[in-house]
């Protein structure tokens, strides 16, 4: 009935518009990255560049393309992503399927859901970490990247949640024909569950595609940052000072257009991906946070 | 059906990956407080160094740029949660609003694209997007008079850019829990409404916005656990010495105490002070969070 007055119409039109400029905020800050990745080094240097490339070019991106350091951080990153996001999935599948059975079936299920939950209201804080690391002699090694981000209790909670939606027929029916419990985790609970494996595979795939900071901490030679890391260090703190480059090449680096190009290259995985993710992390998202 | 050992024992291994890992980098670190209280030296290790007590924690509470520390913390953070809840509430409602699928469909993605951007990649944008000297945003408001403004140079405006910078990526991901709750709206409510003669404002006042108050008080509540994280990665790959004594967060000032001075046993009693009093809030939050709002993780 509302929708015919005049007023409705006129809010809807304005609602329509505030909206999508807020929409068009959102992304602004990467087109312009991306026109001034593609623009001449004269024109981005004298600040021409607004959303549009001016005087084409594809010398940033041929440049970083021969940069030694940002391609041997790029496959880091790649490596990393891969082999973390294959972990954590193995870690959280392995945890979520017990303890997504009631006490009554599994005791000892509350005495581990505490060991769990625990980790998330308390923490040592950064230095008992870095101290740890330090005597695992996890320092300078790849592993550090991958080994302590292998447990995700968050992503445990949500992938608990997911299994809870199970049919518990399914299992009974498995077990009375003599199933274990890996037969139903493997063979009745996974195939069901692909929705959930991919939300989550895209939270730690993201995850770790993002993280630097663990790099910097632990890792002290450039050829061994993840792409994240040697970003964080060339392009936002501008320290080139510790990583031995040549004049060249510290000239090279320091380019607006150059910086551009490792920007967009840094973040276009995630912008590939996401989009046709997205229906599957509202679920997930909203699976964990709405429940009953 | 009675549990037998044997029958859960695949159970128990099941967790085994996950437990030792939590073990591991969980709870062994959790031996290392004990450096708060010591005068904690690399080369003497944890037997050597010499214990000191409460000191560094009546340090953390007469220095003046510890004080100076905790408080923007908290200015940065309580702003964050305000208008980190607020946004998204709004732009739940007034995206709700849009009747065109397609159009909803693209104003989702973009707005939630920011979200998986890490700040690194944010950091190194806005860096340039935002300076003084020649940035995008300082030119368009030049074009109409105004400025330029030292959004990341000057302790006032990188106070307020941090804030907005983090709306402004955040508000897009926080609507999907409003619209998901919108979507649970018994859409009997409205008809019945409109039989009576509610406009749609009406409606809006007095059945949209009652069914998302559970909700919001459950993200409300939930996030007052991060009353002392006003951003790590944020505050680290925007600031500078310039607004170092407006901008510096309990975060970064324990990462330049350990890892730049090396001043282990001060920086583990800071970490510490933030672990406490954030532990308490997440209890109470939770417990609220459950007796008002029905909500449980586990």
């Amino acid at each position: 009935m509302y929708h015919k007055t005049l007023s409705w119409r006129v809010f809807n039109v304005f609602n329509i518009a505030f909206l999508s400029v807020l929409a068009v905020i959102c992304v602004i800050p990467l087109v312009h990255v991306l026109a001034v990745s593609l623009s001449a080094k004269s024109a981005a240097d004298a600040n021409l560049v607004g959303l549009w490339p001016v005087d084409f070019s594809l010398e940033a991106y041929k440049a970083t393309i021969n940069n030694k350091y940002f391609l041997g951080s790029l496959w880091i990153s790649v490596m990393r992503t891969a082999l973390g996001t294959a972990l954590i999935l193995l870690v959280t599948v392995l945890a979520a399927y017990p303890l997504s059975k009631e006490p009554r079936e599994f005791r000892g299920r509350s005495v581990y859901a505490w060991l769990f939950v625990f980790t998330l209201i308390f923490n040592g804080g950064l230095v008992p970490f870095y101290i740890l690391i330090l005597k695992l002699g996890l320092m300078n090694k790849f592993a550090v990247l991958i080994i302590p981000a292998m447990v995700n209790v968050w992503l445990i909670v949500l992938m608990m949640n997911f299994f809870r939606g199970v049919p518990r027929a399914l299992e009974e029916a498995a077990f009375i024909d003599g199933a274990s419990h890996w037969d139903v985790l493997f063979r009745i609970y996974l195939p069901l569950s692909l929705p959930a494996l991919a939300t989550l595979g895209l939270f730690a795939g993201v995850w770790h595609w993002n993280s630097w900071f663990d790099g910097l901490l632990y890792l002290s030679r450039k050829e061994d940052y993840p792409l994240a890391t040697y970003l964080q260090t060339v392009i936002v703190s501008r320290d080139m000072s510790s990583m031995n480059f040549t004049i060249e090449e510290m000239q090279l680096l320091s380019q607006k257009t150059i910086n551009a190009a490792q920007i967009f290259i840094g973040a276009l995985p995630v912008l590939i991906v996401y989009p046709f993710l997205q229906r599957y992390f509202i679920k997930g998202l909203v699976l964990g946070s709405v429940k009953e | 059906m009675k549990p037998d050992i044997r029958r859960t024992w695949p159970l128990h291994l099941m967790l085994l990956p996950a437990l030792a890992g939590l073990i591991v980098f969980n709870y062994v670190p959790l031996g290392g407080i004990v450096m708060a209280f010591m005068d904690y030296k690399p080369w003497l290790g944890f037997d050597g160094s010499p214990w000191i007590g409460f000191g560094h924690f009546r340090a953390l509470f007469e220095r003046e740029d510890s004080l100076q520390v905790i408080w923007n913390t908290l200015v940065i953070s309580v702003f964050k949660i305000i208008f980190n809840l607020l946004v998204p509430f709004g732009f739940a409602i007034l995206l709700n609003e849009v009747r065109i699928r397609l159009l909803t469909r693209t104003i989702q993605t973009m707005v939630y694209l920011p979200h998986f951007l890490s700040w690194v990649i944010l950091g190194g944008i806005l860096v340039n997007f935002l300076s003084t000297d020649g940035g995008f945003v300082n030119r368009v408001l030049g074009a109409i008079g105004i400025g330029p403004i030292p959004f990341l140079m000057h302790g006032d405006w990188f106070r307020f850019t941090v804030i907005v910078s983090d709306v402004w990526k955040e508000f897009g991901y926080g609507t999907i829990v409003f619209l998901a709750a919108l979507a649970n709206i018994d859409p009997s409510l409205y008809e019945a409404a409109e039989v009576d003669g509610a406009g749609r404002w009406k409606q809006t006042l007095h059945i949209t916005i009652p069914s998302l108050l559970p909700m919001a008080i459950v993200v409300g509540t939930l996030s007052l656990g991060n009353i002392l994280n006003a951003g790590f990665d944020q505050i680290f790959n925007l600031y500078n010495g310039m607004v170092m004594n407006k901008g510096d967060i309990i975060d970064t000032f324990v990462y330049r105490t350990a890892i730049l001075e090396g001043n282990f046993g001060f920086a583990t009693a800071v970490g510490l002070f933030k672990s406490v009093v954030s532990m308490v809030l997440i209890v109470c939050a939770y417990r609220l969070a459950y007796k008002y709002a029905n909500y449980r993780v586990f």
